[in-house]
């Protein structure tokens, strides 16, 4: 029911919104929560584990109970927090976890054996038979567990990703925070203001009181208004501070367009921030927690703080006759606001017996609420009073059990709050977060003019960490009253007491679990699921923790206290991966030639981030093999072009160059001769083989490196390492040039006859042999020309700065073409290494050394290198090790599998018989076989052997006979040609 | 002879703009990364003074500007922008042309360090980072040199096989700072 | 986490690459026998506390630092340049 003249709406403007299919109207300002109770909606969910009736229990983002879902088909959110969310006009909302509807929802059934669902019910019921389990239980429980649902469709809304930087973060816009704000915003600071809520000023909104002589939240207008104008305050509404993490390192969840209707296509949803800042003040304030007496949970029944928050601040009396009980004075000023404000007060139940009237409304003291009416929202409650029973009939209950202060932050880094008897609360401990000062009601501070005094004294310490000058700032006059509690856990009586609202966790849970021995608090949440709801135990945490201390005997600080991790409030998965969906999940690299090798219908493949042709199909090729067979057998017998660009290129330079490379190299660098190119072994220092390749030396200093495409980042680092960590005297510098050049490989008998007619001036065999490299030019452009080779064939390597790849790349194919020559792809080049026994990573997988490659003479006994103690270590050279050998199929015909294991013939296919397996395999058209690289135990002692390969995942087993792993011209005729 | 017409690494991606901000490639005559070898970083100085009329940079500095400039680009390295160094600088540096391995976009506009705020985890607002400040840092997911060259204007620097992924990350940030501020 | 580059500034951790335990400045001689080997390679302590670790400012300015650090409280004591470090110890 709206109230007249009270609430910090806006009146003029009528919203227009749907709940389960009904029309309500609201006002600019409203929440869900707010909008529904005003149209006397007080049913609004159903619990978690008992499908109980619920109505809102607080007025903010701590809200366990109404919980919504948003929206229909692929945007729909489940879980939304009614008392949080805005509505806006055409907001479509709708319960959850309700069949077939709010009203009779079919699985309340499970109210009825609430006996039998108690703490512990599920590890006690569903043992035994075993099997049961995943067939008949866990589908069922699955089904019947969880609240709102998600679409199953493709998420359309877009989040964001985003970095921030402050000297002082003030968390939260109650008094404390404002004031923090000012002072430090006043003191020229760089702050940030992060206000969970979807309007700054705290509890200020919600309470009649003054500030500086003014409605406070006319205060607060005042302050905001002179913030905004300043260059160095950042004000951040609807965002929540989710955690805090080392060096000052703050996440926060900004809600930007979920509260607007038909927002900008390119809005993001949400913004997760990544805050920097120098020091934070947390004045996030404190937490009403609810009474556990008995049948606490109806529609109806909030805390006295949300009640006063619809009052005060939306205009909304959550009842026309309201009850108010408490163990504390804010249960009195809830009482005092609803009746100044022309709502009738059924009683005031205040548990302390000494307490004295305060207003013009009926006042029990000494007395409790011990039990309530009301199916579907409350009609009554039974008080228990020193003169016996009484019922009462109200719709409205409001309870006060104390305030816990939002320490949830504190608690971030591992620092434990501490139990202060006066508040009956935790308060943080000092330093729990380096560079964090607590200020106000989160300090324990509970008076408005004490939260003002802390914030500003708050900020001056985070000022004086930042080195800056303090502004002249006074505190503005405030209330001022003592907060005067008395303990109130639960009361006693016939029916349950809920702790944990959404989990159904009652007190008699808590005792069950204490009964059954989970008497540590860490053991009981588990075993009774009480804070593990999406509130995570916001609303609940204290007070199971003091039911279980009455039970186990203990005071509540030695019992323990709760640990609250990040996040503060629940975040969407997609907003923790915002930028991180589809093509964003990690960079693209493109080659010069990907467009023509697209447009020539190449599927390509991921080389780390690189994008690779797979292979060109020509028309009527209907498989990858037709197409590889026959770019196999271009290169073999024509001529055949790839682009190479993604292979790492590292200049080197410097007095020191060669001396570097014999440092990280296996073998020597220092001793080649300008213009000429050696094959490189590199090892780690363990002695296994991180990487190899080519480098050329261009000159006296200078040489240029290439490494493997997935190779290129690590070999870099290790560059950089070895340099700065080991030998940071020798004077060289490293520079990727992998970007500057186009480089495309130029393989088969004809690729000097395709050179000859690019090149501005030919080459022979004896200007260019074998191993060579130097400088060339092409249509007047600069390029280097290597003559090496990855297929065995005579080849070469021509690359051109990058602006020219693609034409390059189209000059070289047309002469290709005319050569019967073409392109070849990732799939053609791997036959042809294989063919040739070239390894790749596919055998330098990280558990291989030079030994067992057959490269162990790489190693120079002239010089130390990078991993060179490491390889001579007696169990790095013996002969039993895996060691390579190629392997094909004693029937050619027969499949090789990479993956697959060896054994000998008649031995069994068991791990202890294993001989060794298959790194790479490919079908050979050149050998019309299928060939495999691999590494078999003691491999080149046993050439011509037969063994056998199984593969037991896909089910084939072929007999191969161990070979030499260059299966094709050993002397290598065909390169040196 | 064969005719080679060469494409820059940001053709057909860019301008784009979005809000107020806009992006376009910038084309250095040349690109040249120099290293100074021990202790030769005074005399390297020196010859870009001679060729550039810049000094070599200090850490998270640049110097000069557009047609010549030299950009800090990480321990002991510049890059430096403009006409071609001297050819005696090989014997006090690593010299090395990268002319054709960087993608240079100009990020401007009054956003601009908004959308940067958006992919970047470096706080690049002008009250901190001004005209001739330069950081090596990250671009979404990728390596970036970013510089500010003028009032709301950037020069990112990413290496060229990245472009169309940087120009998409940052126009994604582009439009959605100016769907903000409608 | 942020770390201080001595030549960047203060990052955020996302900007640098892992190691492991700054022992790796400290290479033996070729002939300084097995045990010193191992050590250098595979033996680890695992202080609650204080120690030394080498970090890359990899997307950075790509300078090896090491970074002195407590494992219990996440404070970052120290940053130093990896080449400074070695220098000094010769």
């Amino acid at each position: 029911m709206r109230v007249t003249g009270k609430g910090l709406i806006n009146r003029d403007k009528q919203i227009s919104f749907s709940f389960d299919g009904k029309s309500y109207n609201g006002f600019e300002g409203d929440t869900i929560a707010s909008a529904l109770l005003a149209n006397d909606v007080r049913l609004m969910a159903r619990s978690f584990k008992y499908h109980r009736p619920r109505g809102p229990l607080t007025a903010g983002s701590e809200e366990p109970n109404a919980l919504m879902t948003l929206h229909s088909g692929a945007r729909q959110t489940p879980n939304v927090r009614a008392t949080a969310q805005e509505i806006f006009s055409g907001l479509e909302v709708r319960s959850q976890n309700n069949w077939p509807n709010l009203e009779r929802d079919v699985m309340s059934v499970n109210d009825m054996f609430s006996n039998f669902l108690s703490a512990g019910f599920y590890y006690k019921t569903f043992m035994w038979p075993r099997a049961f389990w995943e067939k008949l239980y866990e589908p069922i429980i699955r089904r019947a567990a969880g609240l709102g649902a998600l679409s199953g469709l493709h998420d359309e809304d877009m989040n964001e990703k985003a970095y921030a930087f402050c000297d002082v973060l003030v968390i939260g816009s109650g008094p404390a925070g404002l004031m923090a704000a000012l002072t430090a915003a006043r003191s020229g600071a760089d702050v940030i203001l992060a206000e969970d809520d979807s309007r700054f000023g705290g509890r200020l909104l919600s309470e009649v009181e003054d500030v500086d002589g003014k409605p406070g939240h006319l205060w607060v207008d005042d302050v905001i208004a002179e913030l905004s104008a300043m260059d160095n305050v950042r004000l951040m509404k609807r965002t929540s501070i989710v955690g805090a993490y080392d060096q000052g390192t703050y996440g926060a969840v900004e809600r930007v367009s979920g509260h607007l209707r038909g927002a900008h296509a390119d809005a993001p949803l949400e913004v997760f921030w990544r805050i920097s800042a120098k020091q934070s003040v947390l004045a996030a304030g404190a937490l009403e927690r609810p009474v556990a007496f008995p049948m606490n949970d109806r529609p109806g029944i909030m805390t006295a703080s949300a009640v006063r928050s619809y009052l005060n601040r939306w205009g909304v009396a959550p009842g026309k006759r309201v009850a108010v009980f408490g163990n504390n004075d804010d249960a009195h000023r809830t009482a005092r606001d609803l009746a100044a404000a022309g709502v009738e007060v059924a009683a005031l139940i205040d548990s302390r017996p000494d307490s004295g009237p305060s207003g013009d409304f009926p006042i029990l003291t000494g007395a409790e609420v011990i039990d309530t009416k009301g199916r579907l929202g409350l009609k009554q409650i039974t008080v228990r009073t020193n003169a016996g029973m009484q019922t009462i009939s109200a719709d409205c209950l409001a309870m006060s059990g104390g305030w816990n202060p939002s320490v949830h932050l504190t608690c971030h880094m591992n620092g434990r709050p501490v139990w202060d008897d006066k508040l009956l609360s935790f308060v943080p401990k000092d330093g729990a977060i380096p560079g964090m000062t607590v200020a106000g009601a989160a300090q324990g501070v509970m008076s408005t003019a004490g939260a003002l005094q802390s914030g500003l004294e708050a900020a001056k310490t985070a000022l004086a960490a930042v080195d800056a000058k303090v502004a002249d700032v006074t505190a503005p006059q405030a209330e001022d009253a003592a907060y005067n509690i008395a303990p109130l856990w639960q009361v006693s009586g016939k029916g349950r007491a809920w702790l944990d609202f959404q989990n159904d966790v009652t007190t008699k849970d808590v005792k069950q679990a204490a009964a059954e021995n989970y008497q540590s608090v860490e053991h009981m949440k588990r075993y009774t699921t009480q804070g593990m709801a999406t509130d995570q135990g916001k609303n609940s945490n204290v007070g199971a923790l003091a039911v279980l201390a009455d039970a186990t005997g203990r005071g509540i600080p030695e019992t323990g206290t709760t640990t609250f991790r990040p996040p503060f409030t629940p975040v969407a998965m997609a907003t923790l991966g915002a930028g991180a969906r589809g093509a964003g999940f990690a960079p693209q690299r493109f080659i010069t030639s990907h467009d023509m090798t697209v447009k020539a219908g190449a599927p390509m493949i991921e080389a780390g981030l690189w994008y690779r042709p797979s292979y060109y199909p020509e028309k009527g090729e209907l498989t990858w093999r037709e197409s590889t067979d026959r770019e196999v057998n271009m290169v073999r017998n024509h001529v055949g072009i790839t682009d190479v660009s993604t292979l790492g290129k590292i200049d080197v330079q410097g007095p020191d160059a060669g001396a570097f490379l014999d440092f990280v190299y296996t073998n020597m660098f220092s001793t080649l001769k300008v213009g000429r190119v050696r094959y490189g072994l590199m090892l780690r220092e363990d002695g296994f083989v991180m990487d190899d390749g080519t480098t050329a030396r261009l000159g006296e200093n200078h040489y240029v490196m290439t490494t493997t495409t997935a190779g290129a980042g690590e070999v870099m680092k290790h560059l950089e390492f070895v340099h700065q960590c080991l030998v940071p005297d020798m004077d060289v510098q490293f520079i990727s040039v992998t970007e500057q050049w186009a480089q495309f490989a130029v393989a088969g008998p004809k690729s000097r006859v395709l050179l000859n007619r690019i090149l501005d001036s030919e080459i022979d065999n004896d200007s260019w042999p074998f191993m060579a490299c130097g400088d060339v030019s092409m249509g007047g452009v600069q390029g280097r020309l290597f003559r090496i080779s990855f297929s065995g064939e005579h080849a070469y390597e021509v690359a051109i700065p990058s602006r020219y790849g693609e034409a390059l790349y189209a000059a070289l194919l047309e002469e290709a073409k005319a050569l019967d020559g073409g392109s070849y792809g990732m799939e053609a080049l791997n036959v042809l290494r294989i063919e040739k026994g070239f390894i790749t990573h596919s055998e330098i997988h990280g558990r291989i050394n030079a030994f067992d490659i057959g490269m162990e003479r790489m190693i120079s006994a002239k010089k130390d290198c990078i991993g060179k103690t490491s390889a001579a270590r007696p169990g790095q050279v013996a002969q039993d090790r895996d060691r390579l050998v190629g392997l094909k199929p004693v029937t050619p015909s027969q499949k090789l599998m990479a993956g697959a294991h060896f054994y000998n013939v008649g031995a069994e296919a068991t791990r202890e018989n294993d001989q060794g397996y298959i790194t790479s395999v490919c079908y050979s058209p050149t050998m019309k076989s299928y060939l495999a690289l691999g590494f078999v135990k003691n491999g080149p002692n046993r050439m011509g052997e037969k063994i056998r390969m199984v593969d037991a995942l896909r089910g084939v087993e072929t007999l191969c006979e161990i070979c030499h792993p260059v299966f094709m011209d050993q002397e290598g005729e065909k390169t040196r040609g | 002879m064969v005719n080679l017409v060469a494409k820059s690494p940001c053709a057909a991606l860019l301008p784009l703009s979005a809000g107020n901000v806009t992006l376009t490639e910038q084309h250095p005559d040349a690109l040249t990364s120099v290293a100074p070898f021990a202790e030769k970083e005074v005399e390297v100085s020196a010859s870009l003074t001679v060729t550039h009329g810049v000094a070599y940079p200090a850490v998270n500095h640049a110097v000069g500007k557009d047609g010549a400039r030299a950009i800090w680009f990480g321990q002991g390295q510049a890059m430096v922008m403009g006409g071609k160094v001297s050819d005696d600088l090989v014997q006090l540096a690593a010299v090395t042309d990268q002319s054709d391995a960087w993608a240079v976009m100009r990020l401007q506009g009054a956003s601009s360090a908004d959308v940067l705020a958006r992919l970047v985890p470096v706080d690049l607002r002008s009250s901190v980072f001004a005209e001739g400040d330069t950081v090596r840092t990250e671009l979404q997911h990728m390596m970036a040199s970013i510089t500010c060259v003028g009032t709301d204007c950037f020069d990112i620097m990413v290496m060229r096989s990245f472009a169309k992924t940087a120009v998409h990350d940052l126009h994604a940030a582009m439009k959605s700072v100016a769907a903000l501020s409608i | 986490m942020r770390l201080t580059c001595p030549l960047c500034g203060e990052r955020d951790r996302r900007e640098f690459y892992y190691k492991g335990d700054a022992i790796a400045l400290n290479r033996p001689a070729p002939d300084a026998g097995t045990d010193a080997w191992d050590d250098y390679l595979y033996l680890r302590d695992n202080p609650a506390g204080v120690t030394k670790d080498l970090w890359q400012h990899e997307l950075g300015c790509s300078a090896w630092i090491v970074v002195e650090r407590n494992t219990v409280t996440h404070e970052v004591l120290s940053t130093a340049l990896a080449s400074d470090v070695k220098k000094a110890t010769k």
